[in-house]
């Protein structure tokens, strides 16, 4: 009785065209805003906030955007990590060389840069699709993993390859606490990720998701293949840019190349595979999933062990780590390939008609 | 003169390595349609137990002739392949038939961290050897012509004997045998194949455990050469633009393109490099077949691509 859309009316078009067309929903999602914004800040540890949740955040925003990408407009990529990489080094080269740059202009101009860089590896969408793609975004990895370790230019000619920000401020508001990072990272999530769920229900959401699903049928019925992709790939790492300036700028604080590497990519993937593909919900799912699977595991493994007996070392760990992640990737393909998202929404469907299942 | 001719023939030297990489793929990718990113991890994990097997068995056994531990060892590491292709298809790949090719390569890029975990829990993660009695001694081709001759590895030319001996021998068995016939039935059409009477699952346990065997192959030529480590499972990537570069679906292209990105690679290292700061061959094979993939999307030798709405 809880979840129910009867008598809920729509009488204008304006009312038809929420976002959230439920009362429930909506209330769900301010519920959930008060709780990020407000509640989780006063009850989380600063272990919490370093290990869980500013790289869920952050993760959530780079997987939003590759769901733009492969969820939408599917053009497989292996490049995210390279995306990221060009927002993290671009927002630094104008935050370093720019005196008195403020921090959200730098990371909004780093995630241009990566714009500028995923639209140039994305003109081999045009001609090539599918698995041939997936390995032509490869390139962009690659380039982008020599060229923020051989230019020195780009690293504002740092000798050892590492580059570092220091102190953090926004609107003369430092960022130095895990809570304020945390609420900084969370506000803009927010926002992207309403930007995102207004895009993808509009007009260009409709064109990527016909490019998807059929490109030669989207551009018999008018949809130009060029305009949608490309756009596709411009607003996707624009999305992942930012993240990754967020993620070198707010988590790392410090960094080389080699933290974005094609790793990373393969780990943006699996998040929006796990969470769902074509699903804003899903990119949070997949983000938190993976964030917490590496940190449960290593709090779970070692006392397993030990009640039976055995112990696990560092190496063994990390080992079993990458077993746990690989079959859990297969198991969730073969049981459900639609994601968590699906789950979500199917639990959503139950509660509907709830309490009477038929 | 001479300078050049050695870059380039160790970039073929290099490039018939890539090639036998590539052809796992290209195997896998005909007989079935999936794109199988495990196969760098198929690689090492191969040329893992090779190693591992070929120091225990004569510590084992006392066994004293190091030709037949290599050997035991091999055909150890091969039934041990067979039985991961065996796994693969019945846990894995039975369960997502139909389903996108996205789908399946995720599902590969999930085997791949698997068998990157169980190979290294297995057989331990340090560096091993994988002794084959190759010689390493280079010989100087050529001194006559050239001033100072060509440097020639022995060791390049054995195992790019061994590479081209393998591709004739796929090729035969593709060409000649009732199996490779069903293989590229299977290849063209699934449902046709499937409706006269070809077993699809037995089909693609056969091409997953020819390609363990190619990657036993290509883990034992690069595991002598470089020695048996992580790093083996990333030679897979550099095998990449070797495949879209030669059409994902054909054997000579994979040999082809292998030869074409290898040459690339080092004369793009040793005359562009230097002066951009080195260290530019593995994204420079990436875009030579990003570049040629915008004047022919299907590769050198791949099937043209038909869209039919």
């Amino acid at each position: 009785m809880l979840y129910r859309e009867n008598g809920q009316f729509k009488t204008t078009y304006r009312a038809d065209q929420q976002i959230f067309p439920i009362l429930q929903d909506r209330l769900f999602i301010g519920l959930l805003l008060v709780v990020a914004f407000v509640v989780v800040p006063g009850l989380a540890s600063d272990y919490m906030f370093r290990a869980i949740l500013i790289p869920f955040l952050i993760m959530a925003l780079a997987a939003l955007g590759v769901n733009i990408l492969v969820g939408y407009c599917g053009q497989i990529s292996l490049g995210s990590g390279a995306f990221m990489a060009v927002g993290a080094y671009g927002a630094y080269n104008f935050f370093v060389r720019i005196p008195e740059m403020p921090l959200v202009p730098a990371i909004l101009l780093g995630g241009l840069c990566a714009t500028a860089f995923g639209i140039l590896f994305g003109l081999p969408s045009l001609r090539v699709r599918g698995l041939y793609l997936a390995v032509a975004t490869l390139a962009a990895q690659f380039f982008a993993d020599w060229m923020f370790l051989r230019i020195k230019w780009l690293l504002n000619d740092s000798p050892s390859g590492q580059v570092s920000v220091g102190s953090l401020q926004v609107f003369g508001f430092p960022i130095d606490s895990a809570v304020s990072r945390y609420w900084f990272c969370l506000a803009i999530l927010a926002v992207m990720a309403l930007l995102a769920k207004n895009l993808v229900r509009s007009a260009i959401g409709r064109e990527w998701m016909a490019i998807r699903d059929m490109d030669v049928a989207a551009a018999v019925i008018g949809i130009r293949p060029m305009y949608a992709k490309l756009s596709a790939f411009a607003v996707s790492s624009f999305i992942i840019g930012v993240a990754g300036a967020l993620w070198a700028f707010v988590y790392l604080g410090a960094w080389e190349s080699a933290a974005f590497s094609v790793d990373l990519s393969f780990r943006l993937l699996f998040m929006v595979i796990i969470g769902g593909l074509g699903s804003i919900m899903g990119a949070f799912f997949g983000a938190g999933f993976i964030v917490v699977l590496p940190i449960f595991l290593n709090q779970l493994l070692p006392p397993l062990f030990a009640a039976f007996g055995m112990e696990i070392s560092t190496a063994g760990l990390s080992h079993a780590e990458l077993m746990i992640f690989g079959a859990l990737i297969v198991w969730f393909l073969v049981v459900e390939p639609h994601g968590l998202a699906r789950l979500w929404s199917t639990g959503k469907q139950k509660l509907r008609l709830w309490p009477f299942p038929h | 003169m001479g300078f050049f001719l050695e870059t380039l023939l160790g970039g073929l030297m290099a490039g018939m390595l890539y090639a036998l990489v590539a052809l796992g793929f290209v195997l896998i990718f005909k007989a079935s349609g999936v794109f199988n990113f495990a196969q760098g991890a198929m690689v090492l994990f191969a040329a893992l137990a090779m190693a591992r097997f070929s120091e225990w068995l004569p510590a084992w056994t006392g066994l004293q002739n190091p030709i037949v531990a290599n050997v035991l060892a091999f055909i150890i590491a091969g039934v041990i392949m067979f039985g991961v292709a065996w796994l693969v298809e019945w846990l894995v790949l039975r369960r997502l038939v139909n389903q996108e090719g996205a789908t399946l390569l995720m599902a590969t890029l999930g085997i791949a961290y698997f068998l990157e975990g169980l190979g290294q829990t297995l057989f331990g993660n340090s560096i091993y050897k994988i002794d084959i009695g190759m010689p390493k001694d280079p010989v100087i081709a050529f001194e006559s012509t050239f001033q100072g001759g060509i440097l020639v590895n022995k060791e390049d030319l054995i195992a790019a004997a061994i590479a081209a001996a393998l591709v004739a021998v796929l090729s035969l068995f593709f060409q000649k045998t009732s199996t490779g016939r069903a293989l590229r039935a299977v290849a063209d059409d699934h449902q046709a194949a499937q409706s006269i009477g070809i077993p699809l699952e037995r089909i693609w346990v056969i091409v997953w455990c020819v390609a363990g065997v190619v990657a036993l192959v290509a883990g034992m030529i690069w595991g002598s050469k470089l020695g048996v480590q992580f790093s083996l499972a990333t030679v897979a990537l550099r095998a990449l633009p070797v495949v879209i570069l030669g059409g994902l679906t054909s054997v000579p292209g994979a040999i082809i393109g292998g030869l074409i990105i290898g040459v690339g690679e080092k004369l793009s290292e040793v005359y562009i490099g230097p002066m951009v700061g080195g260290g530019i061959e593995i994204w420079f094979a990436y875009v030579l077949a990003l570049g040629f993939l915008l004047f022919r999307p299907q590769g050198l030798f791949g099937e043209k691509i038909i869209d039919r709405v």
